[in-house]
């Protein structure tokens, strides 16, 4: 038995990160000195929470009663017959409460921040969905919460700005570089090189250094967790492809991470090519980057010849990010994951189309994953199941969205 | 060590004072009078320089380094043009330590084999990659040392002792200890704070110690050289005072405004260093 399983843990694309926090050469602890005893303290804390069944309980119990979990694993007919190949089944994340798979994350972070008594919570944000759902959890538990969010973001990203305000959070816009979610991160971490004694820095994706990285996406394996029950439950076997929109990978990690050793599911994963990889205004680290370091990890990354980290596009403030999370890259390597892009333009119409077939309004970071859906159904057969993240809900896009097509929506 | 870090310290503590590290960016705000002020540099009372490689993201600085990073960037400066810099400093300076600092992902694109070659061969002695800790000695840190370039290492108010020794493990150079916790150029060091840090440093090694993140003014330099250290840097102020000349007086001006900063600062570290003679003399 003992060779057995150390046999599995050898063959599993599941045992990473090692000791040093990598995932084959990406991921690692690339901080200030300042941060790293910061961090090896996380790592012990969270070592010692995930060994404890009451951490998990009290897991399970906000779950299922603030969260609203399980969320749905609901086959869209109308989608299907659209395509007229693959059965689509949508893991509707933006049914949790907040409007996205991001409340999973937070939670077990700020469920960690309390255990090490830490009183103070800083986040970055993108889109302002990782900002809403920290926000609110620091408002559940009594928390001082100061999010930073680029001033480009905040710009576009508006309702969600005034939802973190009217849950007591401090909005900080950031001034510096592209003024979007990297430079955001990085202000983030310049407050917590400040504030080390009380402050909790709660990550909103799969990125940063190690433990990170891992923890995010044990977090957010509960949508693959569920999604494997689901899919027993409604067809009897395992689904036969999975696709989830990426920017540092959050949604679509914890969608894959529970199916990595099912040689037979094929696992997509969709980057935002903005207005196209070629024109080079794109968010695609895995299509148009190569490995480097920032916000301590190695990973894909946007960057010139010098080193110097570009600045990324995406009509999706939500994937607007030159990097990808280590455990992405080390997947592209070893080709476990396929990774394709969509455009601006695609998302777009895929927003649209999944809006009016199936009565659903998807964020345009999810809208990604549909655009692919599109190119990928058609060619499988009737009897193919296919799982698609809806990562989040479309409320927070209305107004940019209208600002691209038309308040009147294209016909 | 290298030779002229070693011999540069051996020289200052025999002059019964703190060595002054000045900090400047390589290609702020061009080429030209950044050489041009690397240059001055040493006269004006820098002891050793260390030299900033501009990066678009640089986490652990504050306002002012990160807008002098990308005024160099904007004018075109790339770690070719840096390791230029050093060589063309290098040509009429061979005494003066030069330390790189700055951030690890520009050297690992340039290729870390190729920078440790071409940086040695430039003549520079130290390196200070902010986000490369202990825990990723194996990316730069030996490579350097069997390349013959101190990594220079940085100790926090949060290492404690028991990671202390693991800092100190493969350190080169000196210590440089970081006086606040926080981002270059936005608080002031406390003294009293800085002189335990440096008496527990000084516990487990030989190296020397220098202070950084938290003084700009000679009074400070002056204060931080009486608390023990062995070695004073000063950044975001220099910056600042550089971008200021500019913006207020035009680029030669640049070169004087900061020549005279650090004139002041070698003058408070002086002083400190009399001063503390003077007591000794009395006690004696």
């Amino acid at each position: 038995m003992e060779t057995g399983v150390s046999v599995k843990a050898v063959n599993s694309f599941r045992s990473g990160p090692d000791e040093q926090g990598r995932f084959g050469i990406y991921g690692g602890r690339f901080v200030a000195e300042t941060l790293m005893p910061l961090i090896l303290e996380l790592e012990r804390a969270y070592e010692a929470a995930r060994k404890d069944p009451a951490f998990r309980a009290e897991m399970d119990g906000y779950l299922t009663h603030y969260v609203g979990r399980p969320s749905p694993l609901y086959f869209a007919e109308r989608l299907t017959e659209h395509c007229g190949g693959a059965k689509i089944y949508l893991k509707r994340e933006e049914l949790n409460h907040t409007g996205a798979h991001k409340v999973n994350n937070v939670l077990g972070q700020i469920l960690l921040a309390r255990r090490m008594g830490k009183t103070r919570i800083i986040a970055e944000t993108g889109a302002g969905m990782h900002g809403v759902a920290t926000a609110t959890l620091c408002a559940r538990f009594g928390l001082d919460c100061v999010v930073y969010m680029g001033e480009v973001d905040v710009a576009r990203q508006q309702p969600n700005v005034f939802r973190m305000k009217m849950l007591g959070a401090e909005i900080v816009p950031v001034r510096s570089g592209a003024k979007t979610l990297k430079d955001a991160m990085n202000e983030a971490l310049r407050d917590w090189v400040s504030n080390v004694a009380d402050t909790f820095y709660c990550i909103g994706t799969v990125a940063g250094p190690h433990p990170y990285p891992m923890l995010v996406r044990d977090f957010q394996s509960v949508i693959g967790e569920e999604t494997r029950a689901q899919m027993l439950e409604a067809e009897g076997r395992l689904p036969d492809s999975l696709i989830a929109c990426i920017g540092g990978g959050s949604n679509a990690m914890g969608l894959f991470h529970p199916f990595l050793d099912e040689p037979d599911i094929e696992i997509y994963g969709v980057e935002a090519a903005g207005h196209g990889i070629e024109s080079g205004q794109h968010a695609a680290s895995i299509a148009g980057g190569r490995p480097g370091v920032l916000h301590g990890n190695r990973t894909y990354l946007l960057m010139d010849d010098d080193g110097q980290i570009s600045e990324a596009h995406s009509i999706s403030a939500g994937l607007d990010y030159p990097g990808i999370g280590p455990e992405h890259a080390w997947l592209k390597d070893i080709g476990r994951v396929t990774f394709l892009s969509a455009t601006d333009e695609e998302a777009l119409s895929a927003f649209q189309l999944l809006s009016r077939l199936e009565g659903i309004i998807p964020a345009l970071e999810p809208a990604h994953a549909i655009a692919k859906v599109l190119d990928l159904a058609p060619g499988k057969d009737a009897d193919h199941l296919m799982v698609v993240n809806l990562s989040g809900r479309g409320d927070k896009d209305l107004a940019s969205v209208a600002e691209h097509i038309g308040a009147g929506g294209r016909p | 060590m290298s030779g002229r870090l070693e011999r540069r310290f051996a020289a200052t503590r025999g002059a019964g004072r703190a060595a002054l590290v000045s900090f400047i960016t390589a290609g702020d705000p061009d080429f030209d009078i950044s050489l041009a002020l690397l240059k001055a540099l040493p006269g004006a009372g820098a002891d050793i320089i260390e030299l900033g490689m501009p990066f678009t993201d640089p986490m652990a600085d504050g306002p002012a380094i990160q807008a002098a990073s990308l005024r160099a960037l904007k004018a075109g400066q790339t770690m070719v043009r840096t390791l230029e810099m050093v060589r063309a400093f290098r040509a009429g300076d061979s005494e003066t330590p030069l330390i790189l600092m700055g951030y690890y992902n520009p050297i690992y694109i340039y290729g870390n084999e190729r920078f440790l070659a071409d940086a040695k061969a430039a003549g520079v002695d130290g390196l200070i990659i902010v986000d490369l800790p202990p825990e990723e000695d194996g990316e730069l840190c030996l490579p350097a040392q069997a390349a013959g370039i101190d990594f220079i290492r940085l100790a926090t108010p949060t290492t404690d002792d028991a990671r202390l020794a693991k800092v100190l493990s493969n350190a080169g150079g000196f210590v440089y200890y970081v006086s606040i916790t926080g981002i270059t150029g936005t608080a002031a060091a406390d003294p009293d704070a800085v002189s335990g840090a440096i008496s527990r440093i000084k516990a487990h090694t030989a190296l020397p110690v220098a202070v950084g993140f938290g003084v700009s003014t000679p009074q400070q330099a002056g204060a931080i050289a009486a608390a023990g250290a062995d070695g004073v840097v000063v950044g975001s102020a220099l910056v600042r005072a550089l971008e200021k000349s500019l913006e207020e007086a035009g680029e030669g001006a640049g070169i004087a405004a900061v020549s005279d900063l650090v004139r002041g600062l070698a003058d408070g570290i002086a002083t400190a260093g009399r001063k503390k003679a003077e007591t000794a003399a009395q006690a004696g």
